[in-house]
């Protein structure tokens, strides 16, 4: 393999894997802040023992979202320098903004409330959980602006063959991260939802105890993740009608779509092989003219199939690579200007099929225990936590549908508007020696998949020990087996602020 | 002043709150076997630092990225010649990250050999990493005309980056002690100080001779000056230390850092990364910025978030203040092992 298919592969394999922590982090912050507001006004021990046990998933999962995050910040420069040369000037920006806006709140607000519980008063302590969570959601926004301005690049000119910065409000308001946040926010508050509902029906089909902590989590989950795939599928929309704007031939790869069609129907699913070059063999169950509408909102738009836009394509921005020794074997080559059909077809329906299964599994479940009833089937706990892993997928998938959907494009021009700066994936490595880049992707893939094995271990571990697991039974208060004598003597002030609430 | 050279002060200053921040992180790890001398103790060293290295090592997140936005040339050129140490840096960052977290969640001594391992080798790694890089910046690599590395993968490994590396290694183990001698209490505090004492003059002397070495190449009177703030600075420390003061010994070294940075980034400039190879191919901060748009919306952003950042970071030393002696750690509570 080349560096290019080595930088590749270790860039789609760390970031498909750190978005596996993203999500939940969002998603489970801003419900564990929930949880804690509720505990603050209603003093109730259920709000508090939900915080508990959530926030000591949340944990858990976020030390490993911190660790994966670095690598990303760094691969830009080791793997992409060609990349980062290019864009710098834009891109850097919004990325050193996270930093310096979102993850020194992030990280500095989450050490106060992990160990902030017996040291800060209790509505300082809640402000730190909302500080921390909310960071994580504007972080999100950060790193989506500089994303969506590689999918549509904005607010900029071209000086020297380079895009320069020349505002960056339409960097930060682009259409295209406008519509990709909500959808990204509601994808993460889709894979909180299951997991609360997994995790509680789980618990309650065993009849653990605190029974009220798990039907309450259940039921939050489940109408969060209600209201998250209506948000999802909304913004879903929105770009998907951006997406036929900017990057028609991404949309044309969504649909594996060989002829121009009018009104063009949207397939819902397919029999062979989708990147055959005659579309012919391919069965395809499809909804007459409903890509239209997904595109353009009418049900009679033409949608531009591969057929028109590849001669496009050549025209516009050539039918050969450049002759440049950096490119390696492409040097003065065809470009190929069609993403990988499978992968961007089925990416797109497992995307949206993953998380119609979630929102099943949510309603499912809300109707399964309304009224304080409970199924007592095996297959109920066992779907339950299966279900769990739905909203990953679809995160995922959504992922690898939009990154590989500009392929052969980092940067992407697009056609219909902003247009006069793009860049090929196969220009924006790093000039490597290949070793150098096996020797990383081997070290970082070994280590994230032990890091998998930890982290579903422990996991496991605090989600069956429960509520018990992470707050200890109130003691009463002449039981005092553990203190010895000495301490005895002290006044119980004293004693009190001697032992840390929480320490590693 | 024009807007590279300021953004080229903000990124040594960057640099400057992760060596004097992640630094003592660093060394508690580094010590964790050589001052813990059982698990309590162990979770002595390990809590004076648990609510703040997170925060502490999003300076060097920062770092990175305001060289990508300020300087992407020095960013891009620096990252990929340096990719194996810098790969050897992210590993090693990723497993003391989790065992930080990961340590105590399981009650069995096995477990927390593990991770203690991880701790420590992984403490040891990142130190020696990031001296490894910061010197390599100083002291120039290999670059082409393009700023991409000439030679090996290895052409980055040469006498004065492994001196380098040992630099901060050495400035990270007394840092850490006295930074420990400073927030335990106890029998540790006793011994984490006299170990400074007696680790000092070993454990510094790579960071003296990088210095002279860099005045020697590349110094200006003022440089010359900074490092000899340096070494009174860390006579200074040590003085106070002897005496119990661990307070004013730990602000010299803060002092110390802060004249360290001032000399290596002072005798950079006008560089930001020289090219060994051909003096014409070296980044210069002038060459190598970004527009001067980027560099005015950036500055509006940093002239708003950082003194942010210092008040609530210094808000948080500030409640974490207390001194942790094994009194304190609470009996572990975790879940048993799954019946
Ligand atoms: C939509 C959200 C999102 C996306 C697309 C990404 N991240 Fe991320 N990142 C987060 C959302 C997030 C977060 C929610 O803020 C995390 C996850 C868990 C956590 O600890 O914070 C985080 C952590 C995190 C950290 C550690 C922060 C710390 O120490 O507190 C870094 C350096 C990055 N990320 C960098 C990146 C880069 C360079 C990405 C692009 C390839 C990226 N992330 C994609
Ligand atoms: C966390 C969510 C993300 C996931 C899961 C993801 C996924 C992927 C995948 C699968 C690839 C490989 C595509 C291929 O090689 O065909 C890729 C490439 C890439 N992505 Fe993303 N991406 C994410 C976020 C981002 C963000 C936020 C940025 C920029 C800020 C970004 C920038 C890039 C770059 C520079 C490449 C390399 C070029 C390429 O191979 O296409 N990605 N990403
Ligand atoms: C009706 C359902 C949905 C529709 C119509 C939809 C539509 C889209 C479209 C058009 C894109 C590509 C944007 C682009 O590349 O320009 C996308 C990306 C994405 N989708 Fe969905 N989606 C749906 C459901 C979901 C669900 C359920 C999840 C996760 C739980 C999800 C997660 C993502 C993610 C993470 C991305 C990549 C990031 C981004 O571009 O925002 N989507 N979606």
């Amino acid at each position: 393999m080349d560096v290019l298919d080595l930088a590749r592969w270790q860039f789609g394999i760390t970031t498909v894997y750190h978005f596996l922590m993203v999500p939940l982090t969002i998603g489970l912050s801003l419900i564990v802040a929930g949880m804690q507001t509720a505990w603050v006004r209603t003093g109730d021990r259920k709000y508090l023992a939900m915080t508990k046990f959530w926030g000591k998933l949340l944990l858990i999962n976020f030390a490993m979202g911190v660790v994966t995050g670095i690598v990303q910040e760094f691969q830009f420069g080791m793997a992409w320098s060609a990349y980062s040369r290019f864009v710098g000037d834009v891109f850097g920006a919004p990325l050193a903004m996270e930093g310096l806006v979102a993850f020194f709140v992030e990280s500095t607000f989450l050490g106060l409330w992990i160990f902030g519980w017996d040291r800060l008063p209790k509505r300082v302590h809640l402000a730190c959980v909302w500080a921390f969570s909310l960071a994580t959601v504007a972080s999100a926004y950060f790193i989506l602006a500089a994303n969506s301005w590689m999918q549509h690049p904005v607010g900029i000119e071209v000086r020297d063959g380079r895009p320069v910065l020349t505002s960056i409000g339409a960097v930060l308001g682009n259409s295209t991260v406008l519509a990709a946040f909500p959808h990204t926010v509601f994808g993460a508050f889709c894979v909180a939802a299951t997991f609360l509902v997994g995790i509680s029906a789980w618990h309650l089909w065993h009849r653990s105890d605190d029974e009220p902590v798990w039907r309450g989590s259940l039921r939050l989950g489940a109408w969060v993740g209600v209201v998250a795939f209506a948000g999802v599928a909304i913004s879903g929309d929105l770009q998907g009608k951006l997406m036929f704007e900017q990057q028609p031939m991404k949309m044309a790869a969504a649909e594996a779509l060989c002829r121009t069609e009018e009104p063009a129907s949207f397939s819902v699913f397919a029999i062979g092989d989708v990147a055959s070059p005659d579309c012919e063999d391919v069965k395809s169950i499809t909804v007459p003219a409903l890509l239209s509408f997904l595109a353009h909102n009418d049900f009679s738009s033409e949608v531009k199939g591969l057929d028109e836009l590849v001669p496009l394509y050549q025209e516009r921005y050539g039918a050969n690579y450049p002759v440049d020794e950096r490119l390696g074997e492409l040097s003065g080559q065809p470009i190929d200007y069609v993403p990988l059909l499978p992968v961007t077809y089925w990416g797109f329906r497992l995307m949206i099929g993953f998380g119609a299964i979630a929102t099943f599994a949510g309603v499912a479940a809300l109707w399964l225990t309304r009224g304080g009833r409970l199924p007592r089937g095996r297959w109920f706990p066992i779907a339950a936590l299966a279900s769990i892993a739905t909203p990953f997928l679809a995160n995922s998938f959504g992922w690898i549908f939009t990154e590989m959907g500009r392929q052969p494009f980092v940067v992407v021009p697009n056609p219909s508007g902003v247009d006069g700066v793009w860049m090929y994936t196969a220009q924006a490595v790093s000039n490597s020696a290949p070793g150098e880049v096996l020797t990383s992707l081997i070290a970082l893939t070994t280590v994230y998949g032990a890091l998998a094995v930890v982290e579903g271990f422990l996991v496991r571990r605090y989600v069956r020990a429960g509520v018990p697991g992470v707050l200890p039974p109130e003691k009463p208060a002449d039981q005092k087996h553990d203190t010895d004598e000495h301490d005895d003597e002290k006044p119980d002030a004293e004693k009190k602020s001697d032992v840390l609430a929480f320490a590693y | 002043m024009n807007l590279p050279l300021l953004w080229f002060c903000v990124i040594a200053l960057l640099w400057l709150g992760y060596l004097f921040l992640e630094g003592f992180d660093f060394g508690v790890g580094m010590l964790l076997p050589v001052l813990g001398r059982d698990e309590t103790e162990r979770r002595v060293l390990i809590n004076t630092i648990g609510p703040v290295w997170d925060g502490n090592e999003v300076w060097l997140i920062v770092a990175a990225g305001a060289t990508f936005a300020a300087f992407p040339g020095w960013y891009a050129s620096l990252f990929s010649a340096t990719y194996l140490p810098l790969t050897l840096f992210l590993v090693a960052l990723i497993g003391r990250g989790v065992a930080f977290e990961y340590r105590g969640k399981v009650d069995s001594a096995r477990w927390r050999r593990v991770w203690d391992r991880i701790i420590v080798t992984g403490s040891w790694t990142a130190a020696l990493c990031v001296g490894f890089v910061i010197t390599a910046t100083v002291l120039g690599l290999p670059l082409d005309a393009a700023g991409d590395r000439i030679g090996s993968p290895f052409a980055s490994v040469t006498w004065e980056t492994v001196l380098g590396a040992l630099a901060v290694a050495g400035y990270a183990l007394v840092h850490g002690a006295i930074f420990l001698a400073l927030k335990t209490e106890g029998d540790v505090r006793y011994r984490a100080r006299a170990l400074a004492l007696r680790a000092a003059p070993v454990a510094l002397l790579p960071l003296v001779v990088l210095l002279l070495l860099v005045q020697l190449r590349s110094g200006e009177p003022w440089t010359w000056a900074a490092t000899g703030v340096v070494l009174a600075a860390v006579a200074a420390a040590l003085a106070r230390l002897a005496r119990g003061r661990e307070g004013q010994a730990f602000s010299g070294m803060a002092v110390a850092v802060a004249a360290t940075v001032l000399a290596l980034f002072g005798a950079l400039y006008p560089d930001v990364l020289p090219s060994t190879a051909d003096p014409a191919h070296s980044l210069t901060v002038a060459g190598a910025a970004s527009s001067s748009y980027t560099l005015t919306v950036m500055t509006w952003v940093a002239a708003f978030g950082t003194p942010a950042v210092l008040v609530y970071q210094g808000w948080t030393y500030w409640v974490f203040r207390k001194r942790i002696g094994v009194r304190h750690i609470p009996a572990t509570h975790v879940p048993a092992a799954s019946s």
